[in-house]
């Protein structure tokens, strides 16, 4: 299963970026083959908006079926629903302590945005 | 940290005036002009800038008139008029919506990234402010509200600053939309007028409807002493606190004239009222640094 | 267009007086049996309707387009979403998903499908309503509350009136895009400005708004006595007319406080709006108007 984390730099050791819409990249970690890869988000930072309907696309390309995030808007909610990706937020230090975290339970999958939107 | 916006839905009730007192009597905060398309804050805390950044909008399409066949494909399709006889692009009325780039048989379109405005990191007497100056005609306001706001956040996070302070705009659009998302409280400033009662319904309306929490203040309240009670009773059956009258005091003006806050300028009634006032906002927002 | 005149009324801030000139311009020049017409593009805040207390005659929904998708025929391709510079239409999942309060109604999606699976529909923006008042033809628009972009209904509204004789528009405050969408193709913008330093900043941004449409204008200075010289020194250095001006008096505030409209609280003022509409005419350029009205 491949986990998208939204993150600050490029690799496990990262901090955890907390945004999702206007995160600096993702890094998908690979749970079968323990392997990460990285993508960033750049074309998205100086999006007018929709910013977290183009991350949940970039993500659901990389065929992540689990987001790890900061704090996620009402539209990447409905878009990353759409995608059929499951949302934990809530998560801060490093990339590596957040996986660790879902994986030992610590992090719980939202049932709703938990973030207004930014009207832009 | 803590976000406070004060906004009015009719212009000219007081805001811009409340959020300079507000930022003399504050002791830990970060200003936030998010009035992005006539910003006057700056014009009473004398800002100095120490950090300027374009910020980029939208975009809008340009034609390359020796490409271009006259084929008139983008002028039909475009839902916006925004094409000339002379396949020239209207700038202002373009949407950037790219249909004219993507019809094009010949390439002849690009699309060109507008410098929207500018966003603006300064110092002043009362402590960091964020501002900006949207360009002239520019959409994408909202954009620049939401920039402003989050870079108010950051400074006041990173400097361990209680409270930003808005300082939002008339209406009830983008602009007033994106300033008021997630706030921990939202002050409309109203004026006893049949105009200030219509337009705060408007504003209390959007408050709801984004479940913003929402304090009224009543300014320039005894120019009209019946009207007033008609709001406060109106925010009474609605649930909403009136936390502050303040008098018609033409001291304000002259403190504007002065370039300073009325709370600098003068300790009589008009200024009395916003520190009472002030003082409620910081009990209902159970901040710690209150002055 | 036709042969009538075009006057918008806007200030760069807020509550300076651009209602109370609209409304009261209007009623002047209709006691004076001139065939007017005003339309408050304010649609995020309308309040000439307070003053002028029209009996309406119609309301009707305003509308903008939005993309349907056909489930059964979408395939997923994602090319709407190339194509939507909005973020309102993307694929995700299988099916391409829409995010209405975001579209622009550009009609890119339904172009780029190969599977014509798009279709237009409708969503409510908010009301346009229109009456009479006095001998005033009146109209005006109403933004739905959580609605962000007010242009699209402003231009609705514009598109409610025939122009011919004389339209005055009350425009919302401000510089940005609902102003633009509410002064453009007006023949003449009155500017309405207060005399403190706030009006005075918010005036240049304003006049530097209407110079860039290219639209000849004047100032009128309302509350004068209430602040400083500046706003007179600063129209006379940079060549803007002004074309009115209102003596700050409270027994004005009082009566726009309860909706009343100042001419009939102060009689003499009657002859001042009707002398700015003069003065308006004679800086009009009416046979080149810039840009299109809509």
């Amino acid at each position: 299963m491949k986990i998208a984390i939204s993150a600050a730099g490029k690799d496990l050791d990262s901090q955890v970026d907390p945004r999702f819409g206007r995160a600096a990249g993702f890094v998908i970690y690979n749970t079968e083959n323990k392997t990460s890869e990285y993508i960033a988000n750049a074309q998205n930072l100086n999006a007018v908006q929709g910013a977290g309907i183009q991350s949940a696309r970039i993500i659901s390309g990389t065929g992540a079926k689990v987001l790890i995030t900061g704090h996620c808007g009402p539209k990447a909610f409905t878009a990353l629903k759409a995608a059929g990706i499951k949302i934990f937020p809530g998560a801060d230090g490093t990339v590596r302590e957040a996986i660790m975290k879902l994986a030992t339970d610590n992090l719980a999958e939202a049932a709703g945005a938990d973030v207004a939107g930014h009207w832009a | 940290m803590k976000e406070l916006v004060v906004i009015s839905g009719k212009g000219g009730t007081g805001k811009t005036s409340i959020v300079a007192a507000f930022a003399a009597l504050a002791a830990s905060k970060v200003m936030a002009d998010c009035d992005v398309d006539a910003a006057d804050l700056h014009l009473v805390l004398d800002p100095h800038i120490r950090q300027c950044e374009t910020f980029t909008g939208g975009s809008v399409a340009r034609i390359k008139i020796d490409i271009c066949e006259r084929c008139d494909v983008c002028r039909n399709l475009c839902r916006f008029d925004a094409i000339d006889r002379n396949f020239k692009v209207d700038e202002i009325a373009c949407e950037g919506c790219g249909v004219c780039h993507d019809v094009c048989p010949c390439g002849a379109v690009e699309l060109v990234t507008k410098t929207a405005g500018e966003w603006y990191i300064s110092d002043t007497r009362q402590g960091v402010m964020v501002h900006a100056k949207l360009g002239i005609a520019e959409e994408n306001s909202g954009k620049l509200v939401s920039l402003v706001r989050s870079q108010a956040r950051r400074i006041a996070e990173e400097n361990d600053l209680e409270l930003v302070i808005i300082d939002g705009s008339p209406g009830i659009g983008c602009p007033v939309i994106a300033s008021m998302t997630g706030v921990d409280l939202v002050l409309a400033v109203t004026e006893p007028t049949l105009s200030g009662i219509h337009d705060l319904e408007r504003v209390a309306g959007l408050g709801k409807h984004f479940g913003s929490r929402m304090v009224v203040c009543v300014n320039k309240w005894d120019i009209n002493p019946e009207m007033t009670e008609r709001i406060v009773n109106w925010c009474s059956s609605e649930g909403i606190a009136v936390v502050g009258k303040v008098s018609f005091d033409s001291i304000v003006t002259k403190a504007q004239i002065a370039g300073v806050s009325v709370i600098e300028y003068s300790s009589g009634n008009a200024a009395m009222e916003i520190k009472r006032m002030w003082l409620c906002i910081a009990r209902e927002m159970e901040l710690k640094n209150i002055a | 267009m036709n042969e009538g005149t075009i006057i918008a009324i806007a200030s760069g801030k807020g509550g300076t007086g651009k209602t109370t000139v609209a409304v009261n311009m209007a009623a002047a020049l209709s006691r004076a049996s001139i065939s007017v017409r005003l339309m408050d593009c304010d649609v995020e805040e309308p309040n000439a309707h307070i003053f002028l207390q029209p009996i309406m005659t119609s309301r009707e929904g305003a509308f903008v387009s939005v993309p349907v998708v056909d489930e059964e025929k979408c395939d997923g391709c994602g090319r709407c979403g190339e194509a939507c510079r909005f973020s309102a239409i993307v694929a995700l999942g299988a099916k391409a998903i829409t995010f209405p309060a975001l579209c622009h109604s550009c009609g890119g999606c339904i172009m780029a499908c190969p599977k014509k699976a798009i279709t237009e529909s409708s969503r409510e923006i908010g009301l346009i309503e229109k009456g009479t008042s006095q001998g005033i033809e009146f109209i005006h628009g109403y933004l739905k509350i959580g609605e962000a972009m007010s242009p699209p209904l402003i231009r609705a509204v514009k598109k409610q009136a025939a122009y011919d004789g004389v339209t005055i528009i009350d425009a919302p405050p401000g510089t940005s895009c609902p102003v633009i969408q509410a002064i453009r193709g007006s023949d003449y913008v009155i500017l309405v400005t207060e005399p403190t330093p706030f009006g005075l900043h918010d005036l240049d941004l304003a006049v530097e708004t209407v110079r860039q449409l290219g639209i000849p204008c004047g100032v009128v200075v309302n509350r004068v006595g209430m602040g400083d010289a500046r706003t007179h020194d600063y129209c006379a250095v940079n060549d803007i007319p002004i074309i009115g001006e209102i003596r700050d008096d409270r027994r004005i505030a009082e009566a726009y406080s309860r909706g009343e409209l100042i001419i009939d609280a102060l009689p003499h003022l009657q002859e001042e709006f009707l002398g700015i509409m003069t003065r308006a005419k004679t800086g009009m350029r009416k046979k080149e108007r810039k840009g299109e009205l809509l």
